[in-house]
């Protein structure tokens, strides 16, 4: 075998393994989607109820908690970024990054200051490169997050946003992560999770002309929504963590798929390129036996005379 | 037959259960409370118990919930809990288990933990 016939075999070789890991993990990227969106569902309920409460506590009593009040003057802003713990997801990750990057400039030039906490490795790895300040980062679980991860993340949060602002707590608390709409299209979003814009909240459900009933709170309207308050930002935070779990397999599942299309092509153009060399190389031993055969032929001619 | 009440029994990550009942008792902040069909609207804060529901065809579900609210309204209840389970859900050896452990450690609120479930198995 000559030696451009071997290269190109040698790479073809190669790109045939590549292949089959891409398209593995495509296949695994695809049964996992299935998995988070019934994860997704099944934390719907829960989110549900728990807004119609709120909602129902927040309009219900003239209570003024710090959660639900804004702040006259907001200086410090803290911004919560979901991204992925592992790469060849395609531009999920650094769709999320750029995402919180529009935010930070728009909230900085509302004269506020921002707070960094991350979710995943590849938005920790980027704010590291960078030298900026992580307020507080989590990783290890972006795959398929639980309701204690979600725990977890809440609990700085809302003590930051229970501090004074003059002893370094924040007034706002904004999240971005990406928005599970389909499963080819996934929206890097961001939103601002408190203080609570109930109106918001109740046009996303739907039921904005429903009447809430005068409830009977036990032991205290107070209490209700202090214990209330934590909860709903733990599910709003679980139920984006899920969303944008399902959304990472969901951009992997697609980077994979292109990945194992080129891998395809490049092997389809590779054995052309092989074919041809081999065509050559037959095409050139023919004519160097040929070439020998008459040389021979010629020469024993010359002898017999 | 009764008049009757929609129960929904929510965990953060899951509908653990949902049917008619004619009578939910559980455990809050304040005290017990028992909701029958009718009762005024109601908001609740929860403490880590177990809720009793008398279902409509007579029977009893026991599930032990930890930490949560109760809401009541338009004969609909909810029940939203961090961490709930059904009676029959829970491995008693399990809860034992974690009980020895936790009292072992003085972890106060895993101690807790594990005597609900432990009750709500014993509940009739």
């Amino acid at each position: 075998m000559g030696a451009q016939l071997r290269v190109y075999k040698r790479r073809i070789q190669a790109v045939t393994a590549t292949k089959k890991i891409t398209k593995a993990m495509e296949m695994i990227a695809a049964s996992r989607i299935v998995k988070a969106q019934r994860k997704v569902a099944a934390s719907m309920p829960y989110a549900t109820e728990l807004t119609r409460a709120v909602t129902a506590v927040a309009t219900g009593s003239s209570t003024n908690h710090p959660l639900t009040t804004e702040a006259e003057s907001p200086v410090r802003a803290a911004v919560l970024l979901l991204t992925s713990d592992r790469g060849l997801a395609g531009g999920y990750s650094s769709n999320a990054i750029k995402a919180a990057e529009r935010l930070r400039e728009r909230l900085a030039a509302e004269g506020k200051e921002v707070d960094t906490y991350i979710v995943g490795r590849k938005g920790v790895a980027y704010y590291g490169f960078r030298e900026r300040k992580v307020t507080e980062s989590w990783t290890g679980f972006t795959d398929s997050p639980e309701y204690s991860d979600a725990k977890k993340i809440a609990g700085p949060l809302i003590e930051a946003i229970e501090k004074d602002t003059a002893e370094g707590g924040v007034d706002e608390l904004h999240i971005v992560f990406t928005e599970f709409v389909s499963m080819m299209t996934q929206n890097a979003i961001d939103g601002r999770m408190l203080p609570l814009s109930l109106d918001k909240d109740a046009e996303e459900d739907g039921k904005k002309d429903e009447l809430l009933p005068l409830f009977d709170f036990e032991p205290s309207a107070e209490d209700v929504l202090d214990a209330l308050l934590p909860r709903y930002v733990e599910s709003r935070i679980y139920n984006a963590l899920l969303q944008a779990a399902a959304s990472e397999h969901a951009a992997r599942r697609r980077a994979m798929k292109s990945a194992t299309d080129n891998a395809g092509d490049l092997i389809k153009s590779l054995s052309r390129l092989a074919n041809a060399a081999r065509q050559a190389e037959i095409t050139q031993e023919i004519s160097e036996i040929v070439g020998g055969a008459s040389a021979l032929a010629d020469a024993s001619a010359g002898s017999d005379k | 037959m009764a008049a009757e009440l929609h129960v929904e029994l929510v965990a953060a990550d899951r509908n653990v259960w949902s049917g008619e009942a004619t009578l939910v008792v559980a455990r809050t902040t304040s005290g017990d409370i028992g909701v029958m069909p009718g009762h005024q609207p109601l908001l609740g804060v929860l403490e880590s118990g177990p809720v009793t529901i008398r279902t409509s065809d007579g029977g009893t579900v026991v599930a032990a919930v930890h930490g949560g609210f109760i809401s009541f309204a338009d004969n609909k209840l909810s029940l939203l809990a961090e961490i709930a389970e059904l009676a029959d859900e829970i491995d008693v050896q399990r809860a034992e288990r974690a009980l020895e452990r936790a009292k072992s450690d003085t972890d106060g609120a895993a101690e807790r933990r594990a005597e609900v479930r432990l009750r709500a198995v014993a509940a009739p």
